[in-house]
């Protein structure tokens, strides 16, 4: 895998201590959540969409207001695929790799886009575009598809990509 | 003169670019002093002509699609002066692929703009709740029983056998959760149903709540389905403010409250005892059964979970009664079942049939072939714990048992179709490998077997030990099957066995550098 790049103007040390304008912000989230352990998810979710990761200190910040234990908190986290350790680049790009988009040249397709990167795997190009794998965006009969941001697109091909991506780079949407 | 059109917001008709189509009609319609309306809604689900516009008549709806940008203003020009156009398809319920449908669940999918509840129940809508509220718990249970739903989740476990044993649990709360994690490829029917029918599926879950005395539900989204989870909390929203969910349904003195759930990217999480614990915002790790949900389900108490599909067949079933429903099917597989052509296939889409139509009407009629035009080689079945079939296989009919006595499965209804380019081998290799990145890691025969069987295939593609190789991955494949926790471990030998089984030259490989083997 290559080392995710941070974009620029982001946290850059991934461990580093809160500042407190950010955790007030998770506390306030939490709140939001009513400080319910069942939530965390959610919580998580949102903190993510605010900050692009969840940065590994605020794991103190939730086991102390859940009253959970750190590494039960973290269990969550590293659970799922969803939540970032460490920040994304400007445009989240998802291929979908699974049978049906395969069956369709996904593998192909996927090999090229990233080659258009200069990246031999899945990661976050030096130009801050990050290239994840999915398995499965629920478009299976328009494959191959991606999803770029929260944007779904079918029957891609590199060139439509490559628009979508440039599009979402300069802050457009589609 | 005024005008109606119908386009989709429906996920995958946005992804290729309904939004941009739906945009250029109103700004054209405004340059021409149009008087037009645009009605978002579902899609008909013949998604290889999305973007699909549709023209309201007084004859009906006339269809037109795939429509591209730069057809937006002649096509206009045409439907001004009902001339004819080349992206003209009739009327749409004349459309074979729509018209050979029997449309249950999805009745509504489509027709209607999803968050409108007067066109909801004037099209039928919240018949079976009104039903529902004045009939006893028993009753409705036993309907749901009588009409022989099974789940539409992948086990196809009987509905209302589930249902009465949470009704017989005494606890002082009870839960109504759909299973909406849909992670399996070849399958987008829960997603299409809750973006363009969520009201129905609400409907299923509040009468399921009703049947067994849960008060509260959640719907449980996959987060890579953002369109489903905004459109079901949209939907929610507007049955609160109706009093159709609430402390005291209609003054009924029923409550039901509904929650979305977003998901974290979890193929397991589907697996409904690890969808419990994901609710509970814990790792969705699988638990041991017994107990099962019904009994200890979530946060301990007696639970339903249920696919989406299942909950969305109830109301029509309570609307229409359970003989009503039972009338289609197939032996033990009653009812109809949507569904999803995908993949290699030149009209991929959704197609509700009762159980026992063929793979092939599927794939052939409704399916046209497949999209390189190039021969058909397989199909998976079921998503990706399922089976691929052969084409000699073609002429069975998709149902429970008949599936399962070849080896196969119908699993969420997925039809995930390969021209002749497919290498077989590579397909077990991914198998394998998607069990790998997903297992949820409690068991070993799943944790560690993935492992070991996605690197002995990648030795028999390499054509090492070709032969003893094989054998490995059969065994492994025993061990699987037998020892683990879930299904996730225990059926991804499905796909691998019907790939050596039924394609076994893909795996007679021969060594590409003989030497490769000397060296390791
Ligand atoms: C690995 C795995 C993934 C599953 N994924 C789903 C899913 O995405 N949706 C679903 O409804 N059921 C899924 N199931 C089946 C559920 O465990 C459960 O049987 C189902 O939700 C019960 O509802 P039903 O009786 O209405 O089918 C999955 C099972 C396994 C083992
Ligand atoms: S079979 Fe796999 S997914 Fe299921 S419990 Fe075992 S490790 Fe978890
Ligand atoms: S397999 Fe790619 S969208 Fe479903």
């Amino acid at each position: 895998m290559i080392a995710p790049i941070p974009s620029s103007g982001a946290v850059s040390d991934h461990s580093s201590p809160l500042d407190s304008a950010t955790e007030a912000r998770a506390r306030a989230i939490c709140a939001d959540h009513n400080n319910d352990p069942a939530n965390l998810l959610e919580m998580l979710h949102d903190m993510q969409d605010e900050f692009g990761y969840i940065p590994s200190a605020l794991q103190n910040v939730l086991a102390d207001i859940l009253n959970l234990g750190k590494a039960e908190v973290h269990g969550v986290i590293s659970f799922y695929h969803d939540f970032r350790s460490s920040p994304a680049g400007k445009v989240v790009v998802k291929l979908c790799r699974a049978e049906a988009c395969q069956s369709m040249g996904a593998n192909g397709l996927i090999e090229r886009i990233l080659d258009r990167h200069n990246m031999s795997d899945f990661g976050t190009s030096s130009s801050g575009v990050t290239i994840e794998p999915v398995y499965c965006l629920g478009n299976c009969a328009l494959a191959p598809a991606a999803m770029i941001d929260e944007q779904l697109l079918g029957r891609v091909s590199e060139t439509s990509l490559d628009a979508s991506i440039a599009t979402h780079m300069q802050g457009g949407q589609s | 003169m005024s005008m109606i059109l119908y386009i989709p917001d429906d996920a995958a008709a946005l992804s290729v670019g309904a939004n941009e189509i739906a945009n250029r009609f109103a700004s054209q319609a405004e340059a021409r002093g149009l008087d037009l309306t645009i009605i978002r809604n579902g899609s008909r689900g013949m998604l290889w002509l999305e973007p699909l516009v549709e023209l309201e008549t007084e004859l009906g709806r006339l269809a037109f699609g795939p429509v591209t940008l730069d057809q937006v203003d002649s096509l206009l020009d045409a439907m001004q002066t009902s001339k004819d156009h080349p992206l003209s398809l009739g009327l749409t319920e004349d459309i074979p692929y729509f018209k050979n449908q029997e449309r249950l669940t999805f009745a509504r999918v489509g027709l209607i703009d999803p968050l409108d509840l007067n066109a909801y129940q004037a099209s039928g809508g919240l018949a079976g709740l009104k039903k529902a509220l004045d009939m006893n718990a028993q009753d409705i249970c036993s309907e749901v029983t009588e009409s022989g739903l099974r789940g539409r989740g992948g086990a196809g476990f009987p509905a209302g056998i589930k249902w009465k044993t949470v009704l017989d649990q005494q606890a002082e709360q009870k839960y109504i959760c759909a299973n909406a994690d849909e992670g399996d490829s070849g399958t987008f029917a829960d997603r299409m149903l809750m973006e363009g029918d969520p009201f129905t599926l609400i409907e299923g879950m509040i009468i399921a709540g009703i049947a067994t005395g849960a008060t509260k539900g959640f719907a449980y989204i996959r987060s890579e389905y953002p369109h489903a989870i905004d459109k079901m909390k949209r939907a929610i929203a507007v049955l609160e403010a109706a009093n159709w969910l609430g402390d005291n349904i209609q003054g009924s003195g029923k409550a039901f409250t509904l929650i979305v759930r977003k998901g974290a990217g979890a193929y397991i999480c589907g697996e409904e005892s690890s969808m419990l614990n994901s609710i509970e915002g814990k790792r969705g790790t699988v638990r041991s059964k017994p107990p099962i949900p019904a009994i200890v389900g979530l946060f301990g108490k007696p639970t339903i979970v249920n696919n989406v599909l299942t909950l969305a067949s109830v109301p029509i079933i309570l609307a229409k009664g359970a003989d009503f429903y039972k009338d289609y099917g197939l032996g033990r597989s009653t009812g109809t079942q949507p569904f999803q052509l995908a993949g290699n296939i030149k009209q991929g889409g959704l197609v509700e049939k009762a159980f026992g139509v063929t793979i092939r009407e599927l794939i052939e009629e409704f399916g046209g072939g497949t999209a390189t035009g190039r021969p058909f080689r397989t199909a998976q079945l079921g998503g990706p714990l399922g089976a691929y079939v052969s084409e000699d296989m073609l002429d069975l009919p998709m149902d429970y048992e008949s599936l399962a006595q070849n080896k196969a499965m119908l699993g969420h209804g997925g039809i995930t179709v390969f021209d002749d380019s497919v290498d077989m081998a590579d397909m077990a290799r991914f198998a394998f490998e998607f069990c790998q990145v997903e297992s949820c890691g409690k068991c070993t025969p799943c944790r560690i077997g993935a492992i070991r069987g996605r690197e002995t295939v990648e030795k028999i593609l390499r054509g090492e030990n070709v032969a003893s190789n094989i054998a490995l991955v059969e065994d492994l494949c025993e061990i699987m099957t037998d020892g683990s926790l879930c299904a996730m471990g225990g059926l991804t030998p499905m796909p691998v066995l019907s790939a050596l089984r039924l394609f076994p030259q893909d795996f007679d490989r021969t060594p590409v550098n003989p030497t490769a083997e000397a060296a390791e």
